[in-house]
């Protein structure tokens, strides 16, 4: 027989209106009041504010009917890019906001680890902070009693433990914070990218307490970008895309998927012979890759890698033309921007006909994980067309040092040069 | 198979929908919560006075220096303060209680507003938050009150004809009362500050205006002449509990139908600030 289902979540909606309630002032809302009175539409709204499939009129859908269950146990990852949904479905989950639409039901207590150490009083010692973190979380104090010394040896910052917190450093206050939530002992646990924060020695800890905490019996939502940190944890896995659930399955089978659809098998592409190929009246693009620089397939993090891009041009007399790249990991964050006249100044002709142009990265420089490129070209000091997303890659991990097998942090992992001297030499 | 389906209403402890109840209070729930208000109200206290050189010497130094100002100014120059009450102890009685109402409103009208960060990350029934403001404000009065009756007794000592009488017994229930006032007034502010934020301005100066339509500074026989005037006053709730507050104090009869109307609104001003303080904190997430 199969365990009872924890959390039910049933045709789930949350819509966000956009910029309607931010800026209101009293007469703003006394018109619109009275509008409404009369059935006349809302003086207030723009006329022909734009209508796409997710913004209409001013309104935002974040979820758009999104259906699951998870029974008693389960450790489900939910994964997805940033703006897919999955935190407005943690809010929802934990109650600081409500739906618009649907329902979600859930057995037992829950306690959610969204963003660990809210709450902490700067002036407060951490022992006392422990108190009032605990119950903002819902526990009774005879219970943290209990769970005190536990809750101490677990952060590691014993020594601190009656200072005030401003003194402390943002990774004591996280170790604190995820002390206390790991041993609220909730029935169910709802885990949002604690593993971004504290060092690898602390995931680890943080990462084995998941692992009680689901071997217990409990249930585990667990709500992150690493993929491998999902996949070894979670037997499950949501895939949340543009409000909706994708795919609901084997973590396996669902973070497979999802890594494919971003991204990683764009390591080339052409437009040749296209009719559409990106370009202007004088040059047009070709194709474009990205290549380990000794040949292969595989980029590791040791990998020195080629971007390169083809393109036909007119000729350019002045040769103004520069092409860049922005490079972004899966955070969306931009890892760097490069762009060929940044480098090469030379001034000269450009001959018509067909180029090669091509950058190198070096390695070890980028951290471990799925990049994606986008492509721009300049001429007279002006954008002329851009490619977002021509490109994606990933780096592999390579060797593993050491045996965490999650992500360290960090956009670059380069090897730096670190040299130990007697201090009066 | 489904003997019992999971659905069933008693097989969910908890069962998030859009659509609340326009009005709630949890009572069950808040009682659940009690440690937080402890703890809240311990932090209030201790973050409040770390790093201050008096510490909670400040509740005393701050109605001290108002009482002798008022006593000097309207008492002494322009001679407001009625006969047979020591002018200091007139005053520094309508003062404590007009400092716990004026506290109870400003500090918990700051609810929502200043605590965004944490409201926005974790649930907790939120109104723990206004309660143990008022607890913590409590906690001030008590300490004000104390000196009131170290000034007594340093008046009786000297010779002033006292003596407790049964009156003494109300002053829980003005007590009850100005936390009821405050409280109901101060979430209903906060409610409507996460929107309006003018008001968080108004606040502060509509309450220290509100003071001068009370008798803090006159008693109110002193409008017999002013009917209108009087009218105004009587409309403010505080009014009859000032009043109720010396009689307590320095013997009278209390004004029970002052008392009664004080009640009735203390409790309409609650139900309305409940009512408008659910609807905020089921939103508040997604406005700030």
């Amino acid at each position: 027989m199969e365990a009872r289902p924890v959390i039910e979540v049933e045709d789930l909606r949350k819509r966000y209106r956009l910029g309607v309630v931010g800026g209101a002032t009293l007469s703003d809302d006394l018109s619109r009041f009275w509008a409404r009175l009369r059935g006349l539409p809302d003086p207030l709204v723009p006329i022909g504010t734009e209508v796409d499939d997710q913004r209409v009129g001013e309104e935002f859908w974040a979820l758009r009917g999104i259906n699951f269950h998870v029974r008693q146990g389960e450790t489900v990852g939910i994964i997805g890019r940033n703006g897919a949904g999955k935190s407005t479905l943690l809010k929802l989950l934990s109650r600081v906001t409500t739906p618009t639409g649907g329902v979600i039901r859930v057995k037992g207590r829950m306690a959610s680890l969204l963003e660990v150490g809210t709450g902490f009083n700067p002036e407060l010692t951490g022992r006392e902070n422990i108190y009032l973190n605990g119950a903002i979380l819902g526990m009774r104090r005879a219970e943290i009693d209990h769970k005190l010394e536990e809750i101490i040896a677990f952060s590691g910052i014993r020594h601190h433990i009656d200072t005030p917190t401003k003194r402390y450093s943002s990774g004591m206050k996280v170790r604190l914070g995820f002390a206390v939530a790991a041993h609220l002992e909730p029935e169910i646990l709802v885990v949002d990218e604690v593993l971004a924060v504290g060092d690898a020695e602390f995931q680890k800890k943080c990462l084995g307490k998941m692992k009680d905490v689901a071997g217990s019996g409990r249930t585990i939502l667990f709500v992150s970008h690493n993929m491998t940190a999902v996949q070894s944890l979670c037997q499950r896995a949501i895939w949340l895309h543009a409000g909706q659930v994708r795919m609901d399955g084997p973590a396996d089978e669902v973070v497979r998927a999802y890594l494919g659809a971003h991204a990683t098998d764009r390591a080339d592409v052409s437009w040749e012979g296209q009719a559409d190929a990106p370009g202007d009246e004088v040059v047009q693009l070709l194709y474009a890759a990205v290549h380990p620089a000794e040949g292969g397939h595989i980029i590791d993090r040791r990998t020195p890698f080629f971007v390169e891009v083809g393109f036909r041009t007119k000729e350019i007399p002045d040769g103004d033309l520069n092409i860049g790249i922005h490079v972004y990991n899966e955070q969306d964050v931009l890892a760097f921007a490069s762009s060929w006249r940044e480098a090469d100044r030379t001034e000269g002709a450009i001959a018509a006909g067909d180029h090669v142009l091509r950058c190198e990265v070096p390695a070890p420089l980028l951290n471990e994980g799925m990049y994606r490129v986008t492509i721009n070209v300049f001429r007279t000091a002006r954008m002329r067309f851009q490619v977002e997303e021509a490109l994606g890659f990933e780096v592999h991990p390579g060797e593993r040092e050491g045996a965490w097998f999650g992500r360290k942090k960090g956009v670059f992992r380069p090897l730096l040069k670190w040299q130990l001297d007697p201090r009066d030499a | 198979m489904h003997a019992a389906r999971p659905s069933d209403l008693e097989e969910w402890d908890v069962i998030i929908r859009p659509d609340g109840p326009w009005w709630r209070l949890d009572l069950k729930e808040l009682w659940h919560y009690r440690d937080l208000l402890v703890l809240l109200v311990k932090r209030d206290i201790t973050a409040q006075y770390k790093q201050t050189l008096l510490g909670p010497l400040w509740h005393v130094v701050q109605p001290l220096t108002t009482t002798f100002t008022f006593a000097l100014i309207f008492g002494k120059a322009a001679g407001l303060a009625p006969p047979g009450i020591p002018s200091v102890l007139f005053y520094m009685s309508g003062i404590v209680a007009w400092n716990f109402f004026a506290g109870v409103v400003t500090r918990t009208s700051k609810t929502f507003t200043g605590n965004t960060q944490l409201m926005s990350k974790v649930y907790f029934p939120r109104l723990v938050v206004p309660m143990s403001m008022t607890a913590s404000t409590l906690v001030g009065y008590g300490i004000q009150l104390a000196t009131l009756i170290v000034f007594m007794l340093i008046y009786v000592l000297r010779g002033m004809p006292w003596q407790p009488g049964p009156e003494l017994a109300a002053l829980p229930l003005l007590v009850l009362i100005m936390a009821l006032l405050g409280l109901g007034t101060g979430i209903l502010v906060s409610a409507m500050t996460t929107k309006y934020r003018d008001l968080g301005f108004l606040v502060g100066f509509g309450v220290q205006l509100l003071m001068y339509a009370s008798p803090v500074i006159f008693p109110l026989s002193r409008l017999q002449n002013y009917p209108v005037l009087l009218r105004v006053f009587e409309l403010n709730p505080m009014t009859p509990v000032i009043e109720a507050t010396r009689v307590v104090f320095f013997g009278g009869a209390l004004p029970w139908a002052g008392l009664a109307y004080a009640t009735g609104a203390a409790l309409v001003i609650s139900l309305l600030g409940l009512v408008f303080f659910h609807r905020v904190e089921r939103s508040f997430a997604d406005i700030v």
